[in-house]
């Protein structure tokens, strides 16, 4: 095995695992504000999948430029996420907020097979395609810009939350949200803008892929399961962590898949999720 | 001119009254000191005036506004500010951070709610502090971030749970002195205290609590001479 193959595989996994790593974010953010986790986060990015197929499909709209839609429309459905089923199990069990993402995560994906049935559909000639090659490196031109939008997205999001005043806002609620709501902080209206900004993360990450990936009703699972390693990994909501955490789990999927055998690549992922609720249960940076 | 009026507030958890038709009134200006014993329905008190707690029953008037079932957040921006007993700073974030996301409820602007929540840092005396977090803070100093966040909502009302409690001897004194200063700028206080001198002495006038009910209300001197609340709560206080 060369030394080009290994960069080669490298490259892929970070630019993979920038796109994991905003999936995780958008998780992370949700549970760090409310503790709730979104177990319809997979299908929320099949839904913006699909919301940059229709854009194309049905007016001509190439992802790239239907990006601001999707981030739109994701951030919508976040809002009528928390409006009509979160904020009534804000207090509920655990286990009752389980079965409520779970559930939703069901009915989205029921849902999107009745109206689109389960086909394989993807984006025909989209702006994006063709690879470059640097030196022995082919890089696919669709992944590269997607995950360099991906981690432009990452920073804006971190600046967001780390230096404007409704940023700081969130971080209060998710740390203290009596403590916030006694400063004048609605937190209900936090909670709808953390979901709001989680699925906004969904949708540049599945706008971006859309340029380059089967679009389909179970297209979210795999990249769901991931996001949930990448949030432990990181730490539950920690932002960074996520980025981090992200960019490891790309890089062990594609080197392990690699240097190992590539039929299990799932399972070295899975292997450091273990490891992790093991040994370092609150993550890289987490405070849970 | 009143600047709360608090009409037979009570609220029960399960067969326990813990507020059993409080009422009173604070004057603007002044500063109300409230003691009782543990579980005297103090804190529960604040907990029903700032919306924090739903109450059973009652009215709460805030100058002529009826807050009675309003959110936390809505009270708080009408300009009522509260610390509290267990310390609820953001840990993770720097004290300055602390008291910029109160001062952002007046203040939009980034740098003008940074230079005001530099101005309360100072005013609390913990401007060294300004850049660490609210976790590296000891408990005196967090007491102050509290104050300090509290301050920059620009309240007109203050509620002040035990801001002497759990901190070291030494500290008190200052604690005290910041609370008179605060009350030279304009600001009312409600305190609850458990240290019965410094009640008597920064108190304008002193509600007594026992059992959830109201027990006496009046100056310090009357509350010191007050049969009730001696035999319920200062016991073998020196009342001359």
């Amino acid at each position: 095995m060369t030394s080009e193959i290994i960069l080669q595989a490298i490259v892929t996994g970070l630019m993979m695992g920038l796109i994991y790593a905003l999936i995780a974010a958008g998780l992370s953010l949700i549970f760090g504000l409310m503790e709730i986790v979104n177990f319809a986060h997979g299908e929320h990015l099949m839904l913006s999948m699909f919301s940059s197929f229709w854009l194309w499909s049905l007016f001509g709209l190439d992802p790239i430029f239907s990006i601001p839609i999707t981030i739109l429309l994701m951030a919508f459905c976040g809002i009528i996420t928390h409006y009509f089923l979160i904020r009534y199990i804000l207090k509920a069990k655990m286990l009752i907020q389980i079965c409520a993402t779970f559930g939703l995560s069901i009915f989205i994906r029921s849902i999107a097979q009745l109206l689109w049935t389960p086909d394989f559909r993807n984006v025909d000639k989209p702006l994006l395609e063709g690879r470059l090659e640097i030196g022995s490196l082919f890089i696919g031109q669709p992944q590269l810009i997607a995950s360099l939008v991906c981690l432009m997205a990452f920073i804006g999001l971190y600046l967001f939350v780390t230096k404007t005043e409704t940023g700081l806002a969130l971080q209060a609620t998710a740390q203290d949200r009596h403590a916030a709501e006694i400063l004048g902080i609605p937190s209900n209206k936090m909670f709808a803008i953390g979901w709001a900004i989680g699925l906004g993360c969904v949708g540049v990450a599945g706008g971006m892929m859309a340029n380059y990936f089967f679009i389909f009703t179970d297209v979210g699972i795999n990249f769901a399961l991931f996001a949930f390693v990448a949030v432990a990994l990181g730490g539950f909501g920690s932002i960074i962590g996520c980025l981090y955490a992200g960019i490891i789990i790309g890089l062990v999927e594609s080197l392990g898949g690699l240097l190992i055998d590539p039929s299990f690549k799932l399972l070295y992922v899975f292997v450091i999720y273990l490891l992790v609720v093991i040994y370092k249960p609150q993550g890289l940076f987490g405070r849970y | 001119m009143k600047i709360l009026s608090v009409e037979n507030l009570s609220r029960s958890f399960g067969g326990i009254k813990a507020n059993d038709n409080i009422s009173f009134t604070v004057d603007e200006g002044s500063i109300l000191g409230i003691i009782g014993p543990n579980g005297a329905g103090k804190s529960t008190l604040f907990d029903l005036i700032t919306g924090y707690t739903k109450a059973d029953s009652g009215k709460v008037h805030f100058f002529e506004k009826n807050i009675f079932g309003l959110s936390p957040d809505k009270i708080s921006n009408l300009g009522v500010g509260r610390t509290f007993q267990k310390l609820k700073p953001f840990a993770d974030q720097t004290l300055l951070e602390n008291v910029m996301i109160g001062a952002f409820v007046k203040e939009q602007n980034i740098k003008k709610a940074r230079d005001k929540a530099l101005e309360i840092i100072d005013f609390v005396d913990l401007i060294e502090k300004r850049h660490h977090f609210a976790k590296e803070l000891s408990t005196g100093q967090r007491k102050r971030l509290e104050m300090a966040r509290a301050m920059a909502i620009e309240p007109k009302l203050l509620l002040m749970d035990e801001v002497t409690g759990g901190v070291d001897q030494k500290t008190i004194p200052s604690l005290v002195e910041l609370i008179k200063k605060l009350k030279k700028t304009g600001v009312t206080i409600i305190t609850i205290e458990h240290n019965i001198n410094i009640i008597m002495e920064i108190s304008d006038n002193v509600l007594a609590l026992d059992q959830g009910k109201s027990i006496a209300f009046g100056s310090p001197k009357e509350i010191q001479k007050n049969k009730v609340v001696i035999d319920s709560y200062l016991g073998t206080f020196d009342a001359a």
